[in-house]
């Protein structure tokens, strides 16, 4: 039972779709136990029973911290292969994903600012803006990606680091842009945003909504929402002074 | 040319830059780049040089994009997000998004509910290609273990 709802909650916390969690979960429930088991998962909390021959265990685990680290569901369903092919044992199972909860992201803090602030400089170009345009949005990008994390960590509100990264990205670049450095606002906010645009949010929630996974599709939905919310707000609230 | 040189690489590198922000591991990391790329050339080259309709240019690059992750995630044997997450990212509709607050900020609010209703749209758009993708192999797979007695694990990967 443990090593089910562990497996469930590191899948579910660092990106795994709702289908594939409870997937997961009753394929490794399935592989040590004789009785039923079924489980429910929404993106805020995983219920599963199982049912052996007169007895029955219920247990609910609460999820408050949501991410995208696909190397952990990766990991995760290597383990549960492994289970269904009758390769590992419980307790190896357990240490395993034991060990996976403890582990660090795979890519260092500075890499992934670098990359936030490179693939905001290519979304410029992408959406038809100048090579010009890309730096200020490289550096908006890097910082904003830094300060959202940091702030994240800091006030574990997600909303509340969204809008002032927006706020602040939008003031880099708004006051860039007035100094000479690109000519296309839009465009190099457009870009600088992209790696906070919850895009993959609101996808995943379309598609649980046609899986029929309606509650997990509803939160997602709201979360992707909400998200959209903050950065629009933030953003707005410079353009109105820079108008 | 250079165009074209331009959408490969513009395609290749911001897939892989969002691979490394969503820890996508680093022997899935290229090929999710390569599929980003032409993902990004093949919604480019519909929509700027036929000129199809951005919902269509959506659909059609979301499928090849899932299918193409379907089938690595069968190879590797890991999970389909791993590939197509990172390159539906360049299809996002980022730039209806901005343009719709942007309206709204301006106080254009009939042109806001506009572009955010395309908005919407796009990403049901990118929806629907998953989801046609994956119904694709669901369908394929009941197939195979029809003929074939699979072991287990192997339809896991969907």
């Amino acid at each position: 039972m443990e090593v089910c709802l562990l497996a469930g909650k590191l899948m579910l916390a660092n990106g795994g779709e709702t289908y594939r969690v409870e997937d997961t979960m009753l394929r490794i429930a399935q592989s040590f136990l004789e009785g039923e088991a079924s489980s429910y998962v929404t993106p805020t909390g995983i219920f599963l029973t199982l049912q052996e021959e007169n007895q029955q265990k219920t247990k609910f685990i609460r999820i408050h911290l949501r991410s995208i680290d696909l190397n952990k569901v990766v990991l995760v369903n290597d383990i549960s292969r492994k289970i269904s092919d009758g390769l590992m044992t419980i307790d190896e199972a357990y240490e395993k994903l034991r060990e996976i909860e403890q582990l660090n992201p795979l890519y260092p803090m500075w890499l992934k600012t670098l990359a936030a602030a490179i693939s905001s400089g290519l979304f410029v170009l992408m959406f038809g803006g100048d090579w010009k345009d890309s730096f200020p949005a490289i550096i908006a990008g890097g910082i904003g990606f830094i300060i959202f994390v940091l702030l994240h960590d800091i006030a574990k509100v997600k909303f509340f680091a969204e809008i002032v990264t927006a706020f602040l990205i939008g003031l880099i670049v708004s006051v860039s842009t007035k100094m000479g450095f690109g000519t296309n606002l839009d465009k190099i906010i457009i870009g600088s945003i992209m790696p906070l645009v919850p895009g993959v949010l609101i996808t995943n929630a379309v598609r649980d909504l046609m899986a029929g996974d309606l509650v997990s599709g509803l939160a997602r939905g709201a979360e992707a929402l909400l998200t959209a919310l903050a950065i629009g707000t933030g953003i707005a609230v410079i353009l109105v002074f820079f108008r | 040319m250079s165009y074209y040189l331009k959408l490969l690489a513009t395609g290749f590198f911001s897939t892989i830059a969002f691979g490394i922000i969503f820890n996508v591991p680093k022997k899935a990391l290229i090929s999710g780049g390569i599929i980003g790329m032409f993902g990004w050339v093949l919604y480019s080259i519909l929509s700027v040089n036929y000129g199809y309709d951005i919902m269509a240019a959506t659909l059609i690059s979301t499928l090849f994009v899932a299918i193409i992750s379907q089938l690595l995630a069968r190879i590797k044997k890991m999970p389909v997000t791993v590939f197509s997450i990172a390159g539906i990212i360049p299809l996002v509709p980022g730039g209806p998004a901005y343009e719709t607050m942007r309206n709204f900020v301006e106080n254009e609010y009939s042109i806001a509910i506009k572009l955010a209703t395309k908005t919407l749209l796009i990403s049901g758009a990118i929806a629907f290609g998953l989801i046609i993708s994956g119904v694709i192999s669901q369908t394929k797979k009941r197939n195979d273990q029809i003929h074939v007695k699979q072991s287990q694990s192997d339809d896991q990967i969907l």
